[in-house]
């Protein structure tokens, strides 16, 4: 639904949603919402109104809705509408009474309206939608913040803790919406706290523990330990899942069962930690655009690229046949402070000792980075398995050569590029490459990827030239791109023409790759630049 | 501007009804939304209103008439129907319903019934009113109306 007027400045073009039954009132709200040069959809039942949501999930701005609805509660269409597109939501209601009120709020509106409603009360709604970007704004900022800390802390820690953080599906769906919800913010570029399966069960867990009726966000948060997760998401998120677990006392509503989408990674050794996390972006490799739509904002993961935007995390795993790992981390010379957004690039490799210090690793960090990569977060010590982070350079390549790791190291990159647009670029050792180009590119939510380059015949050489295992199963155990702990399993399915199997096999002789991963191995293109994801 | 014998009669009709409580502040505000758009804004919405409104009464008589009333149905309705009016600012009205849903929640059936027939008759006579009053309008021509409207 285009809307020309949204090129005006806002709140001109403000996309509302009014449910009313009351035929009367729904004129009067559309003739009043008009006026204020708003774009006004009208619905007379909250149950249509869901579906309309549910359907175009970027396509409003703001909900407002009577509370006496027919087919359905105002209070639960509220609770609703906040868990699965969290869209400010104003309440309506004839009847001011304080209880009534205090639920709308508790419920989580922004505002609670008495009818007869004046059309200036209309006319201010657009500072709740403006409010709530902020909020989000800075909520991302904060987590950012602490989460570049965070991860050159943590990344050397445990990386088990972490690997579960990686995007599973959970609730994929709200979180997309707000992701949307972001893009059509203009030029702001934000990451949200994805709950994650993972992450969602250490808030369960943590709220078990301290006992349902005791429980509080900072207590949560205390004993969730996730780094970069703030009070206030936390606080947001029992909210949320406190009206949650009423209503699923009502209705018996099924739980998004969905768990881990990500294919389990073989864990082999040291391996093991890292293919579970769920770090392994699925790129199909064929070059096909793949939506990327979470932020692992909220993983305290292994070396992640945090944009303000979108994040997407690619792993490539590299694995080293002896089960030794190495990190390594790069430095990517031009390789900005996070802040710039550059997607870091820590290369961990696990590698065999004679490993070469996979300088195609290190190279890594020569990941060109461009702009459009907002922020980062880059772990600077990789966990023990491997991973490489890849920083994303949409335009940039690097001329620089990267030596051919040793062989038989996996390496899985992690990279969680929140640019805009990223180019993952397979670097190739000995191979004179092609570019395994993975255009990163984000419209909001979304990140997606597509091949730079179509694969060249060479890299069918390439393919041959693994030792191990066939291009195309090594490419499957790339399917580390596939499904990198993004949080969004939409993320991430590079299918194209590129193909994995150039890159590694570039690089490293018989890797060894998680045969797990339902990739669509497909060759991908190497290039002597920099890998970068 | 001139006004014609119309156009004051008119304004002094729209003026006593205020006075009297029959109307609030939403009738101005529905006279504001009144445009070249939707010239009969105002028009439309009162008879709106009181389509709703009218079926709504009839379906609060039929739930009265039992015995005893189902006071939560009731309440709905009662609910509804405040809603309603408060569409065009019938106020007099309004605060009928608010009585009447005072004797509901005390479960006071005579109370019911009393405040009931306030409100139905509160309605009749504000329907009428405003019957003429558009009456009066309609005799204007469009100009006079929209300056007036726009008053």
């Amino acid at each position: 639904m285009e809307n020309p007027s949204r090129a005006e400045a806002f709140p001109v073009g403000l996309r509302v949603l009014v449910v009313d039954d009351d035929p009367t009132w729904m004129k009067i709200l559309e003739k009043m919402l008009r006026k204020c040069s708003y774009e006004v959809t009208t619905c007379g039942l909250a149950t249509v109104a869901l579906s309309l949501l549910r359907g175009r999930r970027d396509k409003f701005d703001i909900v407002i809705s009577d509370v006496n609805m027919p087919d359905m509660d105002g209070f639960e269409l509220l609770e609703q509408v906040g868990l699965e597109m969290d869209l400010p939501v104003i309440m309506m209601s004839v009847n001011g009474e304080t209880s009534r009120v205090m639920k709308g709020v508790q419920h989580g509106a922004c505002d609670y309206l008495l009818k007869p409603i004046r059309m200036k009360e209309l006319r201010n709604i657009w500072q709740h939608v403006y409010r709530k970007k902020m909020h989000e704004l800075k909520e991302v900022e904060d987590h950012d913040i602490s989460e570049d800390i965070q991860m050159s802390r943590s990344f050397s820690e445990d990386f088990d803790d972490r690997q579960g953080c990686l995007g599973k599906r959970k609730d994929l769906d709200s979180k997309e919406t707000s992701d949307q919800e972001c893009n059509d913010t203009a030029a702001v570029k934000k990451s949200r706290v994805v709950w994650s399966v993972d992450l969602h069960q250490k808030f369960v867990n943590a709220v078990k523990e301290i006992g349902f009726d005791k429980v509080g966000p900072k207590k949560i948060l205390d004993l969730m330990n996730i780094p970069g997760l703030t009070r206030e998401n936390v606080g947001s998120h029992l909210q949320k899942y406190r009206l949650y677990l009423s209503r699923l006392q009502k209705q018996h509503e099924e739980r998004s069962s969905v768990k881990n989408i990500q294919p389990d990674f073989n864990p082999t050794g040291p391996r093991a930690n890292f293919q579970n996390s769920a770090t392994m972006n699925q790129i199909s490799a064929s070059g096909r655009y793949v939506p990327i739509t979470q932020n692992f904002q909220a993983y305290n993961r292994t070396p992640a690229i945090f944009a303000n935007n979108v994040k997407s995390t690619v792993a490539l795993r590299l694995k080293d046949q002896m089960g030794t790992i190495s990190s390594v981390e790069t430095s990517t010379p031009k390789q900005e402070p996070w802040s710039n957004g550059i997607p870091l690039t820590s290369c961990v490799q696990r590698s065999k000792h004679d490993h070469e210090p996979n300088s195609s690793l290190e190279d890594c960090s020569h990941l060109p980075l461009t702009g459009q990569i907002h922020q980062t977060t880059t772990s600077q010590s990789l966990p023990p398995t491997s991973i490489i982070s890849v920083a994303c350079n949409p335009e940039q390549k690097t001329a620089s050569t990267r030596t051919k790791p040793a062989l038989n190291s996996t390496v899985v990159l992690p990279v969680i590029c929140t640019s805009d647009s990223v180019s993952v670029q397979v670097e190739r050792g000995s191979v004179d490459s092609q570019g395994f180009g993975v255009k990163h590119e984000t419209d909001g939510s979304k990140i997606w990827m597509s091949p730079l380059r179509e694969p060249r015949a060479k890299n069918e050489k390439d393919f041959v030239s693994l030792p191990e295992e066939s291009p195309l199963s090594s490419l499957q155990n790339i399917g580390c791109f596939e499904n990198i702990g993004l949080n969004s399993m939409d993320i991430f399915q590079h299918t194209g023409s590129t193909s994995l199997t150039g890159f590694h096999s570039n690089w490293y002789d018989g890797l060894e790759f998680n045969g797990d991963y339902s990739f669509d191995p497909v060759e991908y293109q190497v290039t002597d630049d920099c890998l970068f994801v | 501007m001139e006004y014609s014998h119309l156009q004051r009669q008119a304004a002094y009709m729209k003026k006593s009804l205020f006075d009297q409580g029959y109307l609030n502040e939403q009738f101005y505000q529905l006279e504001e939304l009144q445009d070249e758009d939707s010239p009969n804004f105002v028009e439309d919405m009162v008879t709106s209103c009181f389509r709703d409104s009218t079926r709504l009464l009839s379906n609060i008589e039929q739930v009265l008439e039992k015995c005893p009333p189902d006071f939560g149905k009731l309440d709905t309705y009662m609910h509804k129907f405040k809603g309603n009016t408060s569409s065009i600012g019938a106020s007099r009205v309004m605060n009928e319903c608010t009585q009447f849903r005072e004797c509901c929640d005390e479960e006071n059936i005579e109370g019911c019934l009393k405040s009931f027939q306030k409100m139905k008759r509160e309605h009749a006579v504000l329907r009428q009113k405003l019957e003429s009053y558009f009456q009066l309008l309609r005799q204007d021509g469009p100009v006079e109306r929209a300056a007036r409207a726009s008053n």
